[in-house]
């Protein structure tokens, strides 16, 4: 017996007797057993459990927000606290994708309302109900593209996050797709020359990022005014910045992907965040992931259902626009309610403080000695320069309770000795101000 | 009502404190800022608490109640999972490796338990859902095949027509051709089938065993025997783990690759259709290609190791769905090696009863002793009263229930994938025949009834073939 098991030995026989078979053994005759049981200890009380748990917790060091200035893609943001109160409902948590529409017309909904939300903060038409992370959207987006264009070349900034780059090699190099990078000014923005000299009949898809891993804002107007308009132009966005910056739909976008984690979810190690993905009405067929439509039911009452189903694997099979079933969409009714409690107006509040936190912070870093490296304008995040024992000082501050500036100089060779701040709405003037004395130290 | 329709201009839900930084002014180019604010809901907390509340409500979960959905294993998910799960959300993924110390230990911990359960060598984490886990895997496969030089000659991988879709489509992915082969009169794979489609093009065959139809493939030494002489490679779609844990291992069957659903055997809640994970085991030859970083011991510490210069790369960012991570370790510590064994007997022992006692009234699809799930053949019951398996699962709804898998696996007809999982009770698996028997009775008698529900749903029967002709993608003023 174990508690969340309930049968008793009586029970148990009674089963036995119905399936008319004399011992459990018995229903695994058809089992080849390799095994006597796993060499792993015993089950413990939830009080044991507890207490390994929390000992490992413990062996952790988690950072007061305000003393993070460490982005690069996972961001500390506040979260309201009903987000948390209202997203512990088991009837989101312990509920399953909505196979059967009229009882789950709460997720439903929700991801109805979460795909609204993000196609209002892209300026796209069409949003699914969620990827894996920013990561495997980015990819996703490329192996779109070649589905749309039947091209397989990709230029991609080399101002997309390094390990965004990476998954998407990863998914993309064995259906053929080639992905040339496309390097970076003294702005820290693309490279447009470049861009323009690798463009070429063979080229499938264009991506950049917005804000990009150097924190600064690209110029999505000029850039897509290079790029034909049959070329599929990506954009890989930070949702929170886009309450501030101008939608890339505006701009002539065809895909939008990115990761949600900002808004309103917890960094947890880097997952689960979310990865969202939104498009043009007139690429939605080959777009991938779940997709909630709006309908009516029998008596003409407004419901939701599962849309376009016959582009997914359960259906296309090997033809599948995408592998993904299981997806997260949970993390998609975080988003919605952090969404729907800060509103248009919260929102903006958020990215502008962010904004100038960010600028403030850089202002004072020069002072200190630590110039930015590029002179783009840029959202919450910038570069700078830093001595060669940063390294050092970055793991020394980590003792003193601040999650410092990481260093990138590993992952952009080219840059020597930097590192990318960054700030938050959650930074106060008095922890950055503490962070320039640290740093100059 | 929509959040957006209860929106009023000027509300709001938030507050921000007192601002003390000075403002540097915004120097953002003009065209670069947004003119438009978003259209997103402007209302209060009270109006957001109880919007959602009332969305909830009108979800069924496990929570509720009996969740019978086949191949998704909707077993109880421990209470404690989430309050351990609570003590990780505030790790940054790149803060100093020094200050996560006890998440990699953890990592470290459930890699070297599910090796143990899976009977592999090595593994990762990091895969976010089983078919992410399957890419990672024919990625992997495919990696191995290019640095032995064959990777120009196998170019298929064998797929049984009783396959999940994500298998196809993770193959395709992947950049394989997908070869599908037909199950045999026993519903398990078809030897003689195998042996015509198997050689040397065959990069990998992909196995759920027990398989869809919840029968162990009992030929399955066989099978990865007859796969490695071939020099093949064999994949576990490990989504019915559920059944045979304690009992023998993937790894010991002859799987080289294995994927597992957290989200399933190791109970991690669904949370609508996700987060999941999605762990992919090796044998040793191929742990050289797993995705960075890998979890290793070394010494009397775990590592994280980015040395893997055959790694495939990356197939998400990070270590994978971290939280999930942390509640099937949880649930492995409450459970204990003899306690998984006891969840399956005791799936496999609920699934039987349940077969046994629907068996009276439904067609079971190859009737004989199953694992942890088993499949109702509803064809010659939807020819004699007009009421097919779509609307059997309808009226379960009416129950009170929710319904089985349905219309999966593809190889029968009106199937109804049964799945009871271990933590449901006599009472419960008694309390659903008894509706199964009802609408089999309403069937015959009434069939409209049964072709019209459910009537008590929050919303009735709902009009999908429209929804997609002419889709709404969102909502609009
Ligand atoms: C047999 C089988 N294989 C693979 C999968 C895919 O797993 P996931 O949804 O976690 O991607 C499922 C899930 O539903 C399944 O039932």
């Amino acid at each position: 017996m174990h508690r969340y098991i309930p049968h008793t030995e009586e029970e148990i026989k009674e089963m036995l007797q119905e399936i008319g078979v004399g011992s459990i053994d018995e229903l695994f005759v058809d089992v080849p057993k390799t095994i006597d049981g796993y060499k792993i200890p015993d089950g413990k009380d939830e009080f044991t459990v507890r207490k390994i748990v929390e000992t490992l917790a413990q062996k952790n060091k988690a950072f007061q927000p305000e003393n993070v200035f460490l982005g690069a893609g996972i961001y500390y943001h506040y979260i309201p606290t009903v987000v948390k109160h209202l997203a512990a409902n088991p009837n989101f948590l312990t509920a399953y994708t909505p196979y059967q529409a009229e009882v789950s017309q709460g997720t439903l909904q929700m991801l109805f309302e979460y795909q609204t939300m993000m196609c209002e903060l892209t300026g796209m038409e069409v949003a699914n109900s969620s990827m894996y992370d920013g990561a495997s959207s980015f990819a996703e987006s490329l192996l779109m593209a070649t589905r749309i264009t039947g091209k397989y070349k990709m230029l991609v900034a080399k101002t997309i996050n390094p390990e965004y780059r990476t998954v998407a090699r990863t998914y993309t190099s064995p259906i053929g797709i080639k992905i040339e990078e496309i390097g970076y000014t003294e702005l820290g923005a693309v490279n447009l020359d470049e861009l323009k000299a690798k463009l070429d009949d063979e080229t499938a898809a264009v991506a950049v990022a917005y804000p990009n891993f150097f924190g600064v804002i690209e110029d999505l107007k000029t850039i897509r005014s290079f790029i034909r308009q049959n070329v599929i132009f990506i954009v890989v966005a930070e949702p929170v910045s886009l309450a501030l910056l101008e939608a890339p739909g505006t701009f002539g976008a065809d895909i939008v992907v990115g990761e949600g984690q900002s808004l309103g979810v917890t960094p947890n190690l880097g997952g689960p965040g979310i990865g969202f993905f939104t498009t043009l009405e007139k690429h939605v067929r080959k777009m991938p992931g779940r997709l909630i439509g709006q309908t009516k039911d029998l008596d003409g009452k407004t419901g939701y259902v599962m849309i376009l189903q016959t582009r997914e694997q359960h259906i296309r099979r090997e033809k599948a626009t995408s592998n993904i079933c299981s997806n997260q969409a949970y993390i998609a009714l975080i988003n919605a309610i952090y969404l729907s409690i800060m509103g248009p107006q919260g929102l903006k509040e958020v990215a502008y403080r962010s904004y100038n936190n960010a600028h403030y912070l850089a202002k004072k870093l020069e002072e200190a000695g630590f110039p930015r490296i590029f002179t783009g304008e840029f959202f919450n995040e910038f570069v700078v320069r830093v001595s060669t024992d940063y390294r050092n000082r970055w793991h020394e501050m980590a003792k003193d309770g601040i999650l410092g500036p990481i260093p990138i100089d590993r992952v952009y060779k080219e840059l020597g000795p930097s590192a990318l701040v960054c700030a938050t709405e959650v930074n106060t003037k008095e922890s950055m101000d503490r962070l320039v004395e640290v740093m100059r130290k | 009502m929509t959040i957006f329709e209860l929106s009023k201009p000027g509300r709001k839900g938030y507050e921000l404190p007192t601002y003390d930084v000075p403002d540097s002014g915004c120097n953002i180019p003009e065209h670069l800022l947004r003119k438009k604010p978003p259209m997103l809901p402007e209302v209060s907390e009270v109006d957001v608490v109880r919007h959602y509340t009332n969305l909830a409500l009108k979800n069924y979960s496990v929570d509720r109640g009996f969740y019978p959905l086949g191949s998704c294993t909707m077993k109880y998910n421990p209470k404690i999972n989430e309050d351990m799960a609570i003590l990780f959300t505030q790790l940054h993924p790149f803060q100093p490796r020094e200050t996560i110390e006890g998440a990699v230990e953890l990592m470290g911990h459930l890699k070297e338990l599910l090796c143990e359960i899976t009977g592999t060598d090595d593994m990762t984490l990091q895969p976010a859902a089983g078919a992410h886990g399957e890419l990672t895997g024919l990625l992997i496969a495919r990696a191995y095949f290019e640095d032995i030089g064959e990777l120009g000659k196998r170019k298929k991988v064998i797929v049984p027509d009783s396959a999940h879709g994500t298998n196809p489509a993770s193959a395709g992915m992947a950049g394989f051709e997908v070869i599908e082969i037909k199950s045999g009169p026993d519903g398990c794979v078809d030897l003689e089938e195998l042996k015509k489609h198997l050689d040397e093009t065959v990069a990998v065959i992909m196995l759920t065993n027990p398989n869809t139809l919840g029968l162990f493939e009992k030929d399955i030494l066989t099978i990865a025997k007859m796969a490695h002489d071939v020099g093949a490679l064999l994949y576990y779609d490990g989504a019915n783990l559920n059944a045979i844990m304690g009992r023998t291992r993937p790894g010991d069957m002859g799987f080289d690759i294995v994927h597992l659903n957290l989200h399933k055997t190791f109970s991690t809640p669904h949370g609508m259709g996700g987060p999941g994970s999605g762990p992919i085991g090796v044998k040793s030859p191929l742990a050289q290609y797993l995705p960075v970083p890998v979890v290793r011991k070394s010494g009397e510490k775990y590592e994280l190791d980015y040395n893997l210069p055959k790694s495939i790369g990356m197939v998400r960012t990070f270590y994978g769905n971290f939280l999930v991570l942390v509640k099937a370790y949880t649930y492995i510590l409450t459970m204990g090696g003899k306690g998984l064994k006891h969840v399956s007997d005791m799936a496999v022992l609920n699934a039987n009863y349940l077969r046994a006692k629907l068996s009276k009234t439904f067609k079971i699809a190859y009737d004989r002793i199953c694992m942890h799930e088993f499949v109702i053949d509803n064809e010659e019951f939807a020819k004699k009263t007009g009421v097919k398996t779509l609307d059997i699962a309808k009226r379960l709804l009416d129950y009170g229930l929710h319904a089985p898998t349905i219309y999966f696996p593809l190889i029968v007809h009106e199937a109804m994938m049964i799945e009871p999982t271990e933590t449901e009770s006599k009472q419960t698996l008694d309390a659903f025949v008894e509706a199964m028997e009802k609408i089999a009775k309403e069937a015959q008698e009434n069939p409209q009834l049964v072709k019209g529900a459910p009537y008590t749903t929050p919303v009735r029967r709902l009009d999908d073939v429209n929804a997609t002709k002419y889709p709404v993608f969102r909502f609009k003023r």
